[in-house]
């Protein structure tokens, strides 16, 4: 026996882990999850690993003092030997996690895989996406910059709302009265210790049942689940058309965790690191605080609901999305498992999605803010100040100077708080335009106390010009009769 | 074979056992749990609030409204920047004030002071408001968080330390004011009209 050999045994006497660990690696699974369908989880799991290893490797410099993390962040960035790479890899990292959690989820769910006897999988599934957005979160306020701070002071405000705990939920969770020092250490307490525990005996815990219960079968349509058959049916497949886990299926998790790994470090070497952004200082009060990439459906949708619903929305919403995640698997724990025969899961799926998608990406560009800089740094464009008057140019100054543009936009210009102004003078007649600018309403403040009536007067006849060439301004009809007969009859 | 109802010697030292560490733990239980909700405790025993100046009297112009900062009355040593609290400050008219808080009323951003068009306004989700902090549009359910504030040998000093949010007892404390500027607006908005329509208006008038 060679020299390796004898010192394997030597171990393996003492720790006798080798035959398990054969039996987990050669248990048979049915021969069509050797599928690119199947490499999701696994692919999770290794980006797991990376940012353990990133993180521990970033925790060797990193401060977890809110006045000197954001300068630590920027030794990393500049002065530690390749510290900007290790903070890009951990970054994409944890985009990367998001997504790839989020797909296995999804292709769990169509693929029947949450029914019967996998419950217990799935919810601890559940708990597992619920803690990888708790590290995207927690991740996103250790980069202590001025996103973390008032990306905290929303998260205190959401808590905040809680009846009667709100204040007590607030205080525990920013260690004090205040976002400061405290607050810092113990996300840093969550996002190194706590959160990560949690997720290894959790990882731990669905992987166990994913080789105890057995990987889920190829959802044939048809093949239907009953609680009182299923075993013998799995059993059956394994024992009839089973092949070893090692090497039959695992090759392509290999392949695609490399793969994977690949794409984390070509972004990570393209766009780098994630921030800092500015010094978190509050006193310095022009920032436009933007969450990271998975929390942006968030923000956008904490931007369209109604006032009155948000506060219910906020504490009711992720209660009852979480009970029916849980709940999914004793809802439909039987039947048919394949997608083609559950077109109302498609359907979810696909609404979900385009939902989340819809929201992310008006959150990139954020049509409801308002451009705080547009009133002072846009131009008018010139077709609209071709041959006005006066009175019709000091409207245009009105325009910019009190800010209208900030919501208003004129060629594409401004903000899009408010509608485009392009063609205003089309929909409403100078009445109308008047009593929008004084009384406001409709999403739009009253301007009555911050325009004299000389300022009005110039305003609107600045609007009343805002139409495309050939379309007449609206009028309002009974108006002029009523100048008409008042002329005609002194 | 003993008997299932009788306790063996080392079965009733196993239940000690059991007890004796149940004990040791709730004992234990106390100071972590004190020490884990102290942020919580603190703030209903000897509170966070306290008087800060924010500057003399003279140093806000009347009629205009102008940012300050305080340094937050409670500090740890590794707070950095964070405990430099920047707020709005409104000057009325002699030592009528009013002292907003920077955090808008809808999720805690900064809010811009516009003094053109007498409006705050919120970066992220488009609140607005009013200059007396009163709601003028936007996500926002309320008006702006106002300290609560006093005149004191000629400084203006307000009570402060706590991060105003929607639901903090605070913020009932810094008072929930409808939407002013519509009512008064109502009542000019006709002689408003009035004036308008006639085209041979002066622009730029004073602002009122």
């Amino acid at each position: 026996m060679s020299v390796i050999g004898q010192i394997g045994q030597w171990f393996d006497r003492r720790l006798q882990l080798a035959s398990p660990i054969r039996e987990v690696a050669e248990h048979p699974v049915p021969r069509n999850t050797a599928s690119w369908w199947y490499v999701f989880g696994s692919a999770a799991l290794t980006v797991f690993l990376l940012q353990l290893v990133t993180g521990i490797l970033l925790a060797l410099i990193y401060v977890p003092s809110a006045s000197e993390a954001w300068s630590s962040l920027q030794a990393l960035n500049h002065d530690v030997t390749l510290g900007w790479f290790i903070r890009a890899l951990h970054g994409w990292g944890s985009n990367f996690m998001v997504a790839i959690v989020l797909i296995h989820m999804v292709q769990v769910f169509l693929f029947g895989a949450h029914k019967f006897p996998r419950e217990l999988t799935w919810i601890i599934g559940v708990f597992l996406l619920l803690m990888t957005l708790g590290m995207a979160f927690s991740g996103q306020v250790l980069r202590f910059d001025q996103d973390a701070y008032w990306g905290l002071g929303i998260g205190a405000s959401i808590a905040s709302r809680v009846p009667i705990a709100g204040p007590a939920i607030v205080k525990l969770m920013l260690g004090g009265p205040i976002i400061a020092g405290a607050t810092l250490s113990r996300f840093f307490a969550l996002h190194v210790f706590v959160i990560p525990g949690m997720l290894i005996g959790f990882v731990g815990l669905h992987l166990l049942m994913v080789i105890k219960l057995g990987i889920n079968d190829w959802p044939m349509p048809g093949r239907v689940v009953r609680r009182a058959t299923y075993m013998t049916e799995y059993h059956e497949l394994t024992k009839k058309e089973g092949a070893p886990f090692v090497p039959y299926a695992i090759w392509k998790d290999l392949f695609f965790a490399g793969f994977v790994l690949l794409a984390v470090a070509a972004c990570a070497i393209y766009f780098g690191p994630f921030g800092p952004t500015g010094r978190p200082d509050p006193t310095i009060i022009q920032s436009v605080p933007k969450p990271d990439y998975f929390f942006l459906w968030l923000y956008g949708l904490l931007s369209y609901l109604p006032p009155s619903m948000e506060t219910p929305a906020l504490l009711i919403g992720p209660v009852v999305a979480i009970a029916f995640l849980v709940l999914l698997p004793f809802l439909s724990g039987e039947g048919e498992k394949s997608w083609r025969r559950r077109p109302i899961a498609v359907l979810t799926v696909l609404l979900i999605a385009i939902i989340l998608g819809t929201l992310t990406h008006l959150a990139g560009y954020t049509p409801w803010s308002p451009h705080m800089n547009a009133w002072s740094g846009d131009p008018v464009p010139e077709r609209f100040l071709h041959g006005a008057t006066a009175l019709q140019r000091e409207g245009a100054l009105v325009f910019q100077v009190k800010q209208c543009r900030n919501c208003h936009s004129l060629g594409d210009l401004g903000g899009q708080r408010g509608p485009a102004l392009d063609s205003v003078a089309v929909r409403l007649t100078q009445d109308q335009l008047i009593r929008q600018v004084i009384q406001g309403g409709g999403n739009m403040p009253a301007y009555g106390k911050n325009l004299g009536p000389a300022e009005t007067t110039a305003l609107v006849a600045f609007l009343e010009t805002l139409h495309p060439a050939g379309q007449a301004p609206a009028r309002d009809a009974a108006r002029d009769t009523v100048l008409r007969d008042s002329t005609s009859h002194p | 074979m003993p008997n299932e109802n009788t306790l063996s010697r080392r079965g009733l030292f196993m239940k000690i056992g059991i007890v004796f560490n149940g004990l040791v733990a709730t004992a234990l239980a106390w100071p972590i749990v004190r020490f884990l909700f102290s942020s919580v405790t603190h703030a209903s025993a000897n509170g966070y609030l306290s008087w800060v100046p924010l500057g003399r009297v003279g140093e806000f112009p009347e009629g205009e409204t102008r940012l300050a900062t305080f340094r937050n009355p409670y500090v740890m040593p590794t707070d950095g920047k964070t405990v430099e609290t920047p707020c709005w400050v409104r000057r009325i008219e002699g030592e009528q004030f009013q002292v907003f808080a920077i955090n808008c009323a809808h999720l805690g951003c900064p809010v811009r002071w516009f003094p053109q068009s007498g409006l705050f306004m919120c970066p992220c989700h488009g609140g607005a408001y009013y200059r007396d902090g009163s709601r003028a549009s936007g996500p926002p359910e309320r008006g702006l968080f106002e300290y609560p504030y006093k005149v004191q040998d000629g400084m203006v000093t307000i009570q402060a330390g706590e991060l105003p949010t929607p639901g903090s007892p605070t913020a009932s404390l810094f008072g929930n004011k409808a939407p002013c500027a519509a009512q008064n607006v109502l009542i000019s908005i006709e002689s408003k009209l009035s004036t308008s329509s006639e085209t041979s208006a002066v622009a730029g008038g004073t602002n009122t």
